[in-house]
């Protein structure tokens, strides 16, 4: 009995070591490695409220722990809208005259995390994102992650190379990670039933930044590009831009926006704001008909991703029927106006 | 002016690049490599600006392995007048990272003194963007980013935004502009320039050189090819093709 005791004993003793030892492991590895995360969002904004992109940005970070927004410039009604988003713990608005461009946007995010500092700083993939995001990496030395499309955790991220023909898998180690979504990748978070405070954030304007002399915008009442549910494009065999207003009445009977491959840009058919690929803007709606489109490997990268994709086109080698759901080769100046009366 | 100009190796934009069997990377085996589009448009504009006598002397500078040189003898037959080779073996696609790339020109600038520094806006292998921002801030200079027209005696820059254009006028040089694609057409070097440029100089220095720690916070774990889409089908009339979007698609 005495044998068996103390046998059991030292049993029982060896259990309560090995367990008090490996909780104990697991504790200081926690500690070591994993700070609670909390993410600082800079919010792509219009002057009057947050935009879709920011909101996927939310969404993107909801694994990240608590979100701060950050709004440099814009009205108090840019702060209230972000306030207003669903998941968001704090909003804090860097109001400036200035110029709202990477120099200024850097400064305001470095104040930021300098009062408190985040584990993750995120931004849309967008002009402002991709001008702010890696000059603040620069001050912090870390090394950037851009355009992600997947948040597999709290250091593992997955973007595209090569115009999205390679997918790559990203560990990053940097203490903070400087990261820029891409919006489509990622559901819009609700834009109301939030009620986040908001506090004014003091930051020094960088000696840097330019100031803004003028804007040439196409003012369309159209959806925006970038998050419209349906997209009528065209390429270079709309043959001129006078031909675009096709495209344009089509859009419209759908409720759409319209866009553009690079050709039809260059050869001066349409603005730049409509380009749609790996260099101009990545877009995912439901519904992208392509419309004397080819289908350049880098037009594809901005909108392969599209839940159904029409390809109309009388050459039926081009390339862009190698992607299309539903392709019909015909030609598109007969195609196009039968399509619009027949919807 | 002293205009240094940044040029990548990169693969051809024409090349469907697919991923190597062990995943780690894509395959760049026997793959055609040339100089990043957006490169060949940042070279294009400093050897303008030599030809209108705005700038004294262009440099330009790549860092990668030794194949990088190639690259650099054709920003010399574009008409640059001298290259800097930083000489690396990590892959340039993954490996080398913006900041690792930033850091390296950051100081090859202090050595150099450049008025202005012109980058490519995205390099069409990484897709990161973020070079030119990065080298800005560790000069502390504005970065006259997605640039479709820089006009150097009004010291002003059109931008390219999401919504079209704006127009800004940067404070001062020296100042980093990255070009967007329709900043200038590139021109093809011609043979006799070919044959000029290789009596150019070329310096070739490394990383430690520099004092530069090329480690990157970023580490590839794994590379993969994007799902394929489910392949699509051919209809034959616009009936054919409502029908589908209604029935099939539900999108109309």
């Amino acid at each position: 009995f005495i044998h068996f005791s103390t046998n059991f004993l030292l049993f029982s003793k060896s259990i309560m070591i090995s367990a008090i030892s490996s909780r104990a492991a697991r504790t200081l590895t926690s500690t070591a490695n994993r700070r609670l995360a909390s993410t600082l969002i800079v919010a792509d904004h219009d002057g009057s409220a947050v935009n879709a992109s920011t909101l996927s940005t939310v969404t993107a970070a909801s694994t990240l722990g608590d979100i701060t927004v950050l709004v440099v410039g814009g009205s108090e009604d840019v702060a209230k809208s972000a306030s207003n988003v669903q998941g968001v713990s704090k909003v804090l608005h860097a109001s400036t005259e200035g110029y709202i461009g990477g120099e200024n946007v850097a400064e305001a995010i470095l104040a930021a995390h300098s009062s408190t500092p985040f584990t993750h700083i995120l931004a849309p993939h967008s002009n402002l994102g991709k001008n702010s995001i890696p000059r603040a990496a620069a001050t912090l030395s870390a090394s950037p992650v851009t355009d992600v499309i997947e948040v597999q955790s709290s250091d593992t991220f997955v973007r595209p190379m090569y115009a999205g023909n390679a997918l790559a898998k990203v560990k990053n180690s940097d203490d903070v990670k400087l990261v820029t979504v891409r919006p489509t990748a990622f559901d819009k978070a609700a834009d109301t039933g939030g009620s986040a405070p908001v506090e004014a954030l003091s930051f020094t304007e960088s000696p840097s930044s330019p100031a803004f002399v003028s804007a040439s915008e196409s003012n369309s009442d159209r959806p925006d590009l970038s998050s419209a549910a349906v997209v009528v494009s065209g390429g270079r065999g709309m043959k001129n831009g006078d031909n675009f207003k096709m495209l344009e009445s089509l859009a419209d009977k759908m409720n759409g926006a319209v866009g553009a491959s690079r050709a039809a840009v260059d050869a001066g058919y349409v603005p730049n704001e409509l380009q749609v690929g790996q260099t101009g803007k990545v877009v995912a709606p439901d519904l992208y008909v392509a419309v004397g489109i080819s289908g350049a490997i880098q037009h594809l990268s901005g909108m392969k991703d599209s839940k159904t994709i029409v390809a109309i086109n009388k050459d039926k080698e081009a390339p862009i029927f190698q992607v299309s759901d539903y392709g019909l080769v015909q030609d598109l100046f007969d195609a196009v106006p039968e399509f619009e009366a027949k919807i | 002016m002293r205009v240094l100009v940044g040029v990548k190796r990169v693969v051809d934009y024409a090349v469907k690049v697919r991923v190597a069997a062990d995943k780690k990377a894509v395959d760049l085996s026997n793959v055609k490599m040339s100089m990043n589009p957006f490169c060949e448009i940042a070279v294009e504009e400093a050897v303008r600006l030599k030809e209108s006598k705005a700038a004294t002397e262009v440099v330009a500078v790549s860092v990668g392995p030794k194949q990088a040189q190639e690259t650099i003898r054709t920003a010399l037959a574009m008409g640059a007048d001298r290259g800097i080779h930083v000489q690396t073996d990590l892959r340039t696609d993954q490996e080398l990272d913006s900041k690792a790339v930033a850091s390296i020109l950051s100081k090859i600038c202090a050595d150099e003194s450049p008025d202005c520094v012109i980058l490519g806006k995205q390099s069409i292998d990484g897709d990161f963007g973020c070079t030119g921002s990065m080298l800005a801030s560790l000069m502390s200079v504005p970065q006259c980013t997605f640039a479709a027209n820089i006009d150097f005696e009004k010291k002003t820059v059109e931008r390219e935004t999401d919504a079209g254009t704006e127009v800004v006028a940067f404070p001062s040089l020296p100042a980093v502009f990255t070009a967007d694609l329709r900043l200038n057409e590139p021109r093809y070097a011609t043979l006799p320039n070919i044959m000029k440029a290789k009596k150019k100089k070329i310096a070739t220095l490394s990383a430690s050189d520099l004092g530069v720690d090329l480690s990157s916070g970023n580490e590839v774990l794994e590379v993969f090819e994007p799902p394929d889409r489910e392949a699509g089908v051919f209809v034959e009339t616009v009936d054919e093709l409502v029908g589908k979007l209604k029935d099939e698609a539900g999108v109309i």
